[in-house]
């Protein structure tokens, strides 16, 4: 296929629900009532919500239409770093949809529940494989959820030992969940700035930690997609001092395979399985974070725990300095399921994904340089972050440049973070593409510098093929539009 | 984001490194963020601003400012009590790039311990700090 993949194509124009709605319409039919009438009591009344009246095909097409104006990984390149956006293969959703799995009531006891029981505590092995720590919960519901359990534990830890302390030590590589979730445990977070090399350092660790401070949250590779090579030194500075380390292994896609997580002094580490275990991307749906920690963290993790009995699963509560409960029954299982299927898929092949994900974003690293600039040439892992620096002389910035990318058929990669480059414009291509779709990528963003000189106005003046082109981004933001409005 | 010769930094107010400004009058600063600060980060959105009455740390965060490329702390100077908030920037969250030093004032605060000001930055040390942040290219 010659040229990029972006092209002009029938889109075809949808408005809100409302605007398809006709009085009476109705897209179901219901049995005849078999039993009295009984109204209901005036306090439970109050005014009907206004919902809008579609027959099926009024709500399929609908929907089926804005489906059209949606890109996703499964339509082509989407190298957005530090969110990971990998393929989820489709024999993950094959699996967690056998009928066994997927029509499990929840309330099933767990005599009749023991392949399910079996399938959380098989990829609880497997994450434990992975990281070399001691014991997991599969139950928080995402990454940040599950941040946020490591530090609860942590919480607890300090207040078991009968001292809490007050702040948490916060790399400006960290992810920008991580002051959230240590403010959410009423610790200050406590900003550190990383060196001229792109990582933290011993002494700037050394610096603010103190016997006040709980601990430290650090992002391996670090949201720079480099390597923390300061990292056994830092966490010993950390328990020296009686703090502990949390991991946040958003970047574990980077390691798997690899890397001894124990070794690195972590205690508590989260596994965001859709970076790494290529379940799909939550956002806001169920998704998954396991934490797995050290053996001194374990009596706090949540409950219930999965314990195997002899060749019987079974759910226990008795956990006297476990920080309780952070998810109905036992978390998301349907993802959880997806994140077995690609560890069983794979076996041992898990290295290759690493190797692969570190070897695509060094390959698009390697031939973009010079093109674009590249604030820290340091050798990177699974994501590399150039800047705007080269073209922004003439005028075109790192938004303009992700806007024309859409045009070319291609999903821009994240801008603006981290916060640590000016103009970011950071790029992970994951271990999905192929070395084909990556030269196409690289192609579409050449051509994007070589247009930023000769045509900068194209560039500003990007996307063109999409069925919306740039919205004045700042007047929507300031000016929000919260709810629909319901014609008539 | 601007090059240091186009920075507007004023000799009148004091600076810290997060790029908040302080003007005094008497026992009472105003804060607000400089033009480094509102340039680096391009237009604003929203201004998150505490209430009045509530109290403020030096050195600890009191607010928020949203761009379209980012949420970003806002730090205090300055210890003591908030006694007066912007309510304009609600409406008008672009009078931080716009008029970061007068009509985009966020917050005035009674000062628990005026000392606190000596510690910050005048304007000639606040530059050769600001030359320090190059940014990274």
């Amino acid at each position: 296929m010659a040229g990029h993949p972006g092209v002009r194509g029938l889109v075809i124009k949808e408005g809100l629900l409302w605007e398809r709605s006709r009085k009476g319409r109705i897209g179901v039919s219901l049995p005849e009532q078999d039993v009295p009438r009984a109204e209901l009591a005036d306090e439970l009344v109050g005014e009907k919500p206004a919902l809008p009246e579609l027959s099926e095909v009024d709500v399929i097409r609908h929907y089926t239409r804005l489906s059209t104006w949606n890109f996703g990984v499964d339509t082509g390149t989407y190298p957005l770093g530090s969110c990971t956006m990998k393929y989820n293969p489709k024999i993950n959703e094959h699996l967690a949809g056998l009928p066994g799995f997927a029509n499990l009531h929840p309330m099933t006891p767990e005599s009749h529940a023991q392949g399910a029981l079996k399938l959380m505590y098989e990829l609880e092995r497997d994450l434990l494989e992975i990281t070399k720590l001691h014991a997991v919960s599969l139950q928080p519901a995402a990454g940040a959820q599950g941040e946020l359990t490591g530090m609860l534990m942590i919480h607890a830890y300090h207040a078991h030992k009968g001292r809490q302390r007050g702040k948490v030590i916060m790399p400006s590589t960290a992810h920008g969940t991580n002051p959230a979730s240590a403010a959410l445990c009423g610790y200050a977070p406590v900003p550190v700035r990383i060196s001229p090399d792109g990582i933290i350092t011993p002494e700037a660790i050394r610096e603010v930690m103190d016997e006040d401070t709980a601990g430290i949250m650090i992002t391996n590779p670090n949201t720079l997609g480099i390597f923390e090579s300061n990292i056994a030194e830092i966490t010993k500075i950390i328990h020296e001092k009686g703090g502990l380390v949390y991991g946040d292994g958003a970047n574990l896609n980077a390691l798997m395979g690899y890397a001894d997580i124990e070794k690195m002094g972590i205690d508590v580490l989260h596994v965001n399985v859709h970076k790494t275990l290529s379940t799909p991307h939550g956002g806001g749906g169920p998704g998954a974070g396991p934490v797995v920690v050290r053996d001194i963290l374990e009596p706090f993790l949540p409950i219930p725990r999965i314990v195997k009995e002899g060749d019987r699963y079974k759910l226990v509560s008795d956990a006297p300095l476990s920080i309780g409960r952070l998810h109905s029954f036992y978390g998301n299982f349907a993802t959880l399921a997806r994140a077995l299927a690609y560890t069983r898929t794979l076996g041992k092949r898990l290295k290759d994904v690493t190797e692969l994900a570190v070897l695509n974003a060094n390959y698009v690293k390697a031939r973009l340089k010079g093109v674009y600039n590249l604030p820290f040439p340091q050798p990177s892992m699974h994501e590399c972050v150039f800047n705007d620096a080269i073209q922004h002389k003439g005028g075109v910035t790192t938004l303009d440049i992700a806007k024309r990318l859409i045009d070319l058929g291609y999903h821009p990669p994240t801008v603006y973070f981290p916060l640590v480059v000016d103009g970011a414009l950071m790029i992970e291509p994951t271990e999905s593409e192929s070395k084909a779709d990556l030269d196409g990528f690289v192609e579409a963003m050449i051509a994007i510098a070589e247009e930023a000189v000769t045509d900068p106005g194209a560039v500003k003046d990007a996307p063109r093929n999409t069925r919306v082109s740039r919205p004045d981004e700042v007047r929507a933001a300031r000016h929000l539009i919260l709810r629909g409005e319901i014609p008539g | 984001m601007k090059s240091l010769e186009e920075l507007d930094i004023r000799g009148d107010l004091v600076y810290t490194q997060t790029h908040e400004w302080t003007r005094r009058t008497g026992d009472t600063a105003q804060v607000g963020v400089d033009d480094y600060a509102q340039s680096a980060l391009g237009d604003i959105v929203y201004v998150e601003l505490p209430s009045v009455g509530a109290t403020v740390n030096a050195g600890a965060a009191f607010g928020s400012l949203e761009s379209t490329k980012a949420v970003s702390d806002l730090y205090s100077s300055v210890t003591g009590k908030v006694v007066a908030v912007n309510e304009t920037l609600s409406d008008s969250p672009e009078l931080v790039n716009t008029s970061p030093y007068e009509d985009g004032w966020v917050i005035e605060v009674e000062m628990a311990n005026p000392k606190e000001l000596d510690a910050l930055m005048k304007s000639d040390d606040y530059l050769s700090f600001v030359k320090t942040l190059a940014p990274i290219e």
